[in-house]
């Protein structure tokens, strides 16, 4: 059996992994969709007008309008990364449920494209809602921000392969922890949602370059303000391509735990 | 290869790493037949199974199944199998009869088909009070029922059962046998794994017997039982020390001997006690019982099953 292969899937095996998460999480989502919504009214709320008390403009915005779309994206990435870290880990490690999959004519490779698609879903919920939230605050300023609701799939679906790539690898639900302490906090608070990077110390930049976060930040913040131009299409390159080979990487290496 | 064959290994090896559970072992399973892998716990029946249906590859030979190579044509191979693992995997965030429609899903059934062969599948397994409840809340013999109700809801023309009954009470055991057994006469071709001997004679109509790793014997449980060890065999128990003496008493007989007794397989249980008991050797007390597979395996390995 080659290490590494370039996968190949039947759609409608994708789809019946993704519809059994469905059925899990109609049971559910009254219960779960209202943290999706009022944590970022939370966020809006005490950053937007507490620490917009103090900073009146930022890059000529107010500071609400700046941190909206930064926002928009770490919630792309919050509700795709929960669903392909502790989940997936348990469906794949306590339940045996990928075990149960595939013993079906559903193989490896459309066990994680289906949780992949999965996780995008959840990361569009989780986005989506906030965006709405947004539009009675008046952050969003212009038609072209909408054009941030698919950039946030592409979000949601880059760090879907991210998290599950560490799935694959990971050996204990501990580790997840360092995940996101590690990884995913400090993307969120140097990813340039909360302040313009440029203010910051030049390592600092450095570092906030290498994280996926920022751009998908700077993505869709430069949809928010239709400010088009190379550097957008920069941005939408990394999200592309990290997306890419993690895809290769997460489905692969999946393969490798669960197949013997 | 014909029709007639449903599953064809040979000279089939599985290797983890430094250890070899399956040592090049060969066999056919017809179809229309329940096909028994007798054996104690870590023979390789169970790595027999998964690669079978695909979980673990094969290391060294060839293994068809419904004419396909499992290396090359698994998914073909799985859509027209139904698998109970050993190990209950069902799914536990959805209840009895989700756990059927999204398992149907997977073989491409969907809606009101997936749904009418769920129903259908719950009254056979008699599981239709507990339709809308949670996994968790089934017993162990209602969950090895479900589990074998999804393992049909693709219609399979093979079904493959790793341990069965492991771990049930007997009216549980006696009920999902019966449900087998039904299988069976409607055509179902059933490959098993068991460790139990009762369940082989009761439920197989060939089986293989293996231990670390190989096929020692095969047969019908009739022959087998025939050819191996005879009609009867007399359990004799005798005092702390008396075991030689009574094993020289039985002379020719074929013996087995045990810690705690001496086995004695014969073809005339009556006789053969008349005259140890004439010879006057020690004799704690005696069981005529007809033999069984167990002796079967305990007169190839010299131990039992369970051991």
């Amino acid at each position: 059996m080659s290490i590494f292969r370039i996968p190949r899937f039947e759609w409608s095996m994708a789809a019946a992994v993704w519809l059994r998460n469905l059925t899990v999480y109609k049971k559910t989502y009254k219960l779960n969709i209202l943290p999706n919504f009022f944590e970022p009214v939370f966020f809006l709320l005490s950053m937007g007008f507490g620490v917009g008390a103090y900073i009146k403009n930022v890059d000529g915005q107010s500071y609400l309008a700046y941190i909206a779309p930064g926002l928009l994206a770490s919630q792309a990435m919050m509700g795709a990364t929960y669903e392909v870290t502790y989940n997936c880990f348990v469906k794949m490690n306590f339940g045996r449920i990928y075990d149960a999959i595939m013993a079906t004519p559903v193989n490896v490779e459309e066990v994680a494209l289906g949780e992949i698609l999965w996780s995008v879903t959840r990361g569009i919920l989780y986005a989506w809602i906030f965006f709405v939230v947004l539009v009675p605050f008046g952050a969003v300023p212009t038609a072209t921000a909408l054009l941030a609701l698919p950039a946030s799939v592409l979000v949601a679906a880059m760090f879907a392969t991210i998290g599950l790539t560490f799935t694959a690898l990971c050996p204990s639900i501990e580790m997840y922890s360092y995940y996101f302490t590690i990884f995913v906090s400090p993307m969120f608070l140097f990813s340039g949602i909360f302040f313009p990077l440029s203010k910051m110390p030049p390592w600092v930049q450095g570092l906030a370059r290498v994280s996926p976060l920022y751009h998908a930040v700077e993505l869709c913040r430069g949809l928010f303000l239709g400010a088009w131009g190379w550097a957008l299409l920069g941005h939408l390159g990394v999200v592309l391509g990290v997306t890419a080979v993690c895809f290769l990487l997460a489905v692969n290496l999946i393969r490798r735990k669960l197949v013997h | 290869m014909t029709d007639e064959i449903a599953i064809r290994g040979t000279n089939v090896v599985k290797r983890y790493k430094e250890f070899t559970a399956v040592a090049a072992i060969s066999f056919d399973v017809r179809r229309g037949e329940c096909f028994g892998f007798l054996g104690p716990n870590g023979a390789g029946k169970t790595s027999t199974m998964k690669m079978i249906y695909g979980a673990v590859g094969v290391t060294e030979g060839s293994l068809t199944v419904l004419g396909r190579d499992v290396g090359s044509d698994l998914r073909e191979i799985k859509r027209r199998l139904g698998v109970v693992p050993q190990e209950d995997n069902l799914d536990t965030e959805i209840s009895v009869v989700e756990n059927l429609v999204v398992f149907a899903r997977y073989f491409g059934i969907a809606g009101a088909e997936a749904r009418r062969r769920a129903d259908e599948l719950l009254r056979f397994f008699q599981l239709d009070e507990k339709r809308d409840q949670k996994v968790e809340w089934l017993s162990g013999g209602m969950k090895r029922r479900l589990l074998t109700a999804r393992a049909l809801v693709g219609r399979p023309d093979l079904v493959i059962l790793d341990e069965p009954t492991v771990g049930l009470d007997p009216a549980a055991r006696h009920l999902l046998w019966e449900k087998l057994r039904q299988l069976r006469r409607e055509g179902a071709t059933l490959v098993l794994t068991t460790h139990y001997m009762d369940e082989a004679e009761r439920l197989c109509d060939r089986l293989v017997v293996m231990d670390k790793g190989k096929i020692i014997t095969e047969g019908t449980p009739a022959d087998l039982v025939r050819d191996k060890v005879g009609k009867e065999v007399l359990e004799l128990t005798v005092p702390e020390g008396g075991q030689d003496e009574l094993v020289r008493a039985l002379g020719a007989e074929q013996i087995e001997r045990l810690p705690d007794m001496v086995l004695c397989y014969t073809d005339d249980g009556e006789g053969t006690l008349h005259r140890v008991r004439a010879s006057g050797a020690p004799l704690e007390s005696a069981r005529l019982r007809r033999a069984t597979l167990e002796d079967v395996f305990l007169r190839l390995t010299g131990r039992r099953l369970g051991d």
